[in-house]
């Protein structure tokens, strides 16, 4: 109901600023939700909030705003990194409701009441996530500006073997997943890593992989 | 990115009427590419219908022995869903086969039907094309045409259909469950969702305007061996040059389904009769009436090859 509330509070917002295009339009609206201040080119502010890192936030965002942006840019979480901005590089990983994602293609509005955790929810400089320790056990990185969404996408990884979701290399639809090398590169795709540290990476999966088998 | 206003859908009737009723508005599920295309000013919607919150996340047993899968299912659950796996092996194949973990987490079954070819004078916005502006021309013709459709092509459009995911459903005859803006549902086999070029290449679907898709139905199983082998410039994460969808059965027959080649999933169930015959007698039939370009002319032996060798797995 909470959410609810705020859901109206928000679209009482947008009629108002929508009022005087829409008295000008010809076309019929039949709900007030349906008003267009867009169509003014005017950014359309809305509410959102969510949880990240087990803390929960309110934001007035603009509705362009993409969940990427509203962690860097208005909560200021910056580890979570914008690479290609267009879900190609996998810099901006993060996991909304256990689910890893690329947080640069999806809208901050999207994920009212969601779960996110980011590369600063895993672990802190005096307790590291068994994942980050691998990484700088086994070197798996150079600059570094690809690893916070490395380890977010490989912490899922690991959950998806331990669901039992297949890949591209599975041989067999229908048996257990075993977590090979060739099944860890093939699930990792989606996270570049332009120093090339790939062989590193996935020795640093592999230990915490083995570790928890 | 231009600015829009946003709701959250309450039903898929209210979202079809709100999509009919709102100039320029456009549903959002995953928006994957969506999202992708509104940061380049490719699409410009001035309103978003947020389906998220409509309950079609749902892969229901239907009563003549099939699956209906809701509109919303993501790809990585499709793809693992058991009765998938072990019935529908061709499908968990091609969703497999197609983008990053990521993005299947967050990619709908009908965003992933709708998706927009990724041709890249459809993407770069200082070039001419069709399908981005109407009579603006098409810059594929005569450029760089190596990804593009060597079949059912026109002169206003050489663009090629991106999903792995549709071959698959065109190969399984799925049915693509609709409402319209009236309220009223309908449903059309997946061989008429998506148009050929013509000279309107811009318009890509058969479905109207607000028309909103609430599940893909897939018949009762059909067995088989089933198969999705896709060709590409790397081994992960890249759209197919040339992909085949194939079930044969132990009689020899069988059907066939090839992505990257045209403007739709490619399928010639005429063609399917040469399967006993093989690859060659298949490719031959199905790619009949083939215009490559010079570049992408090797899609032709490139597929033939990609069904010989499914065919010679299948029959081990």
């Amino acid at each position: 109901m909470q959410i609810s509330g705020r859901l109206e509070l928000s679209r009482r917002h947008l009629l108002i600023v929508g009022a005087a295009s829409l008295a000008a339009s010809s076309i019929a609206t039949p709900r007030p939700a349906a008003a267009q201040p867009a169509a003014t080119g005017a950014p359309v502010m809305t509410r959102v909030s969510f949880d990240v890192n087990g803390e929960t936030h309110q934001l007035e965002l603009d509705t362009r705003t993409t969940l990427l942006d509203a962690l860097r840019e208005h909560l200021h979480l910056t580890g979570t990194k914008k690479g290609c901005d267009h879900g190609q590089c996998g810099a901006c990983t993060v996991i909304v409701d256990g689910r890893r994602i690329n947080s640069c293609l999806t809208l901050a509005v999207m994920h009212q009441g969601d779960e996110i955790t980011t590369i600063e929810g895993l672990g802190t400089p005096d307790g590291l996530h068994p994942l980050q320790a691998a990484f700088i056990e086994q070197d798996g990185y150079q600059c570094g500006y690809c690893t916070p969404g490395q380890i977010c996408s490989a912490v899922a990884v690991l959950a998806e073997v331990k669901a039992g979701i297949p890949s591209h290399v599975t041989a067999d639809l229908n048996a257990p997943v075993r977590l090979t090398n060739a099944e860890l590169r093939e699930r990792m795709s989606g996270n570049i890593c332009r120093c090339g540290a790939y062989s590193n990476i996935a020795e640093a999966i592999s230990e915490v992989a083995g570790r928890s088998a | 990115m231009r600015s829009f206003s946003y709701e959250r859908a309450t039903s898929p009737g209210a979202a079809a009427a709100a999509a009919a009723g709102t100039a320029n508005a456009k549903f959002i599920a995953g928006g994957t590419n969506l999202l992708d295309l509104m940061k380049l000013e490719i699409e410009t919607p001035a309103h978003l219908i947020d389906v998220n919150g409509l309950a079609l996340d749902r892969i229901e047993d239907t009563a003549d022995g099939g699956l209906r899968v809701g509109a919303l299912v993501r790809n990585t659950d499709l793809a693992a869903d058991a009765r998938v796996r072990r019935d529908y092996g061709v499908l968990s194949r091609a969703l497999l086969a197609g983008a990053s973990g990521q993005l299947r987490n967050k990619a709908t079954t009908a965003g992933n039907l709708l998706q927009r070819t990724r041709c890249p004078y459809f993407y770069d916005t200082n070039l001419p094309c069709n399908k981005r502006k109407p009579g603006s021309g098409c810059a594929a013709i005569g450029g760089f045409s190596r990804q593009h459709a060597v079949v059912g092509a026109s002169e206003a459009c050489i663009a090629t259909h991106p999903s792995d995911m549709a071959v698959a459903m065109r190969a399984l005859d799925a049915v693509v469950e609709t409402v319209r803006p009236d309220g009223a549902a309908r449903s059309i086999p997946i061989a008429e969702l998506h148009r050929l070029p013509g000279d309107s290449p811009e318009i890509e679907t058969t479905l109207q305007p607000g028309e909103l898709i609430t599940a893909v139905a897939l018949p009762k199983p059909v067995g088989g061996t089933q198969a999705y082998r896709k060709v590409r410039d790397r081994a992960s994460y890249a759209f197919a040059l040339v992909s085949v969808a194939a079930i044969v059965q132990g009689d020899g027959t069988g059907r066939v389904a090839l992505g990257g080649v045209a403007h739709k999933p490619w399928r010639v169930e005429a063609a399917e009769a040469e399967l006993p015959r093989g690859a060659k007698a298949v490719t031959a039939r199905l790619l009949a009436d083939a215009k490559p370009t010079k570049d992408n002319a090797y899609k032709l032996p490139l597929a033939e090859r990609a069904l010989a060798a499914v065919l010679r797995e299948a029959r081990g």
